[in-house]
């Protein structure tokens, strides 16, 4: 067992948990935020996306222990049903999901991907290295490729994307 | 996961000391390999050492007029740092290949170089395979060969090493600097880092017991054209078959290292007289002893084609 303090959704949390507790099954099985979903349990899906200090990643693939002081943010801490993020809100309005299960993954991805792109991080579809980033379909799709959607709902995440992105812009 | 204990560790040389004293530990960086494993117990270690507060990660100018990039320093970090995107245009382009935003974001460059590989044998714990359990044999040789090594390989093991980045610093001829447990440090050149398959494919870099990676140096810009090409089954997030790093010179020479096809980064500096000649003369001397098995024979042509389309678009 080991003792572990950081906050979540904005309040601290302590926990003496067993060292192999991946930072997934702390939130689901622990604090019993069960918005943040386990498909794969192996990096592979993208269903435990999280933003950890301001950058997504898989909570599946990190000991909950290892993450003393961090700030993280879950699909709760997002929005509420009553007060929803506006890409929560985009993913109502365009049907962004069929059974909802990688949904709150998607979601958290899709914030940190237009983080990421305003902060100037290439990807892969990048034509110019040293140019500034562009919000282009291309460029989201590439980025949310870790983010697999059993459903197939991805034209419809693109389009709630894409509309959050252009008001932001 | 098999139970283990756990430490943050303070310096670099505690840390290398603490893994020699405790049997059966492990670093740990971003994790994303090594809980993969763990979950599978191919891997069980009986404590790891958390490596992330050791201040490895930044991304410093050298006197040579190179760049040292720490070993903790995320895959994210190092594809985005501007220097790295206007003078080792190869690295970013390898690191943005590789993974996913999720992973790249926890991937470290140390873990990266040392993630071990996807040959689907080494992952299957119900099929005997020599680099998991030395001895028991290797499934993988007239098995399911579609994705494994077709040069460098031994009738021990045909398996790849996976890691986009280290086929960029191979083209690079970056170097490992590491500490040893007895505080002692040593540079390693990236093409005598990782090993061949032989008869120990268990072992797959130099490294000692409890070393630490400490930084990646990457020597000074050597200017060209970078290039890195990888084909894959899918558009994203998916390993290479056959990748291409490339940097071009506008004369027509340059460097070339493949990933996808050997158990590490392959390079032939000997072949690279062939590059102004094109891609086909190239090729054929750096996969000149090239073993593939019926299935994976379409990596040699891939590579081929490949290293063609870099040529083209190093010319236009
Ligand atoms: C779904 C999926 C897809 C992927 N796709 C790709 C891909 O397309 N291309 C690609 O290149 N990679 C890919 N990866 C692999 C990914 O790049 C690696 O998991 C990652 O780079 C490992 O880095 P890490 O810091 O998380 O390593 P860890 O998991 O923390 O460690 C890996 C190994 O390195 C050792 N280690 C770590 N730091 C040090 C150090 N400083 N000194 C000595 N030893 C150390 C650990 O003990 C361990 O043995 C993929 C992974 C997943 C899960
Ligand atoms: S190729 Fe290597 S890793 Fe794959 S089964 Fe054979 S010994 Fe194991
Ligand atoms: S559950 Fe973490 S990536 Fe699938
Ligand atoms: S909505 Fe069902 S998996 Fe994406």
């Amino acid at each position: 067992m080991s003792k572990v303090s950081f906050s979540v959704n904005g309040e601290v949390r302590d926990l003496e948990l067993d060292t192999r507790t991946t930072l997934l099954d702390a939130l689901r099985e622990h604090l019993h935020l069960t918005g943040t979903k386990k498909g794969c349990d192996h990096g592979q899906c993208g269903a435990c996306t999280v933003i950890v200090d301001g950058r997504r990643i898989n909570a599946c693939l990190s000991l909950a222990v290892m993450h003393e002081g961090d700030a993280i943010t879950t699909v709760e801490g997002l929005g509420s049903p009553e007060n929803l993020h506006p890409m929560q809100a985009a993913f109502i309005k365009h049907d962004g999901f069929q059974c909802g299960y990688c949904t709150p993954g998607q979601i958290c991805s899709s914030v940190a991907v237009l983080e990421e792109i305003k902060a100037g991080i290439p990807s892969h579809v990048t034509a110019d290295l040293t140019a500034a980033s562009q919000v282009t379909p291309e460029e989201i799709r590439e980025r949310m490729s870790g983010n697999i959607c059993r459903c197939g709902a991805y034209s419809n995440i693109l389009d709630a994307i894409t509309e959050v992105a252009e008001r932001q812009a | 996961m098999k139970p283990f204990t756990y430490e943050r560790a303070a310096s670099p040389a505690e840390a290398a000391a603490a893994a020699a004293r405790m049997p059966g530990a492990k670093f740990i960086a971003g994790g994303t390999n090594l809980l993969d494993l763990m979950k599978l117990q191919i891997e069980a270690p009986a404590h790891l050492i958390d490596v992330n507060g050791l201040a490895l990660d930044r991304i410093e100018p050298t006197p040579e007029g190179g760049l040292r990039v720490g070993a903790l320093v995320r895959n994210t970090d190092l594809a985005a740092d501007e220097r790295i995107r206007r003078d080792y245009g190869v690295l970013s382009r390898a690191l943005l290949a590789g993974a996913s935003g999720q992973l790249r974001n926890k991937a470290t460059t140390a873990g990266n170089l040392l993630q071990r590989t996807r040959c689907p044998y080494f992952y299957d714990t119900d099929q005997p395979c020599n680099k998991r359990q030395p001895g028991s044999g290797c499934a993988a040789i007239g098995g399911f060969s579609r994705q494994l090594a077709v040069i460098g390989h031994s009738e021990a093991c045909i398996a790849t090493h996976p890691s986009d980045m280290a086929v960029a610093m191979r083209a690079l001829d970056a170097a490992v600097e590491t500490v040893k447990p007895d505080g002692t440090a040593r540079s390693i050149p990236i093409a005598e880092f990782h090993r061949l398959p032989g008869d120990t494919p268990q072992i797959e870099t130099v490294l000692e017991q409890g070393e630490l990676i400490t930084a990646v140096v990457l020597p000074p810009p050597s200017g060209g054209r970078h290039f890195y090409r990888k084909v894959r089954d899918r558009a994203s997030y998916a390993f290479a078959l056959v990748s291409v790093a490339a940097v071009v010179q506008r004369d027509g020479t340059g460097r070339v290292a493949l990933g996808g096809v050997a158990h590490k980064p392959w390079r032939v500096e000997a072949a690279e007289a062939e590059l102004p000649r094109g891609a086909s003369p190239a090729m054929q001397a750096i996969l000149a002893d090239a073993r593939p098995t019926r299935e994976n024979a379409f990596k040699v042509t891939l590579a081929e084609r490949a290293l063609s389309a870099v040529l083209a678009e190093a010319r236009g």
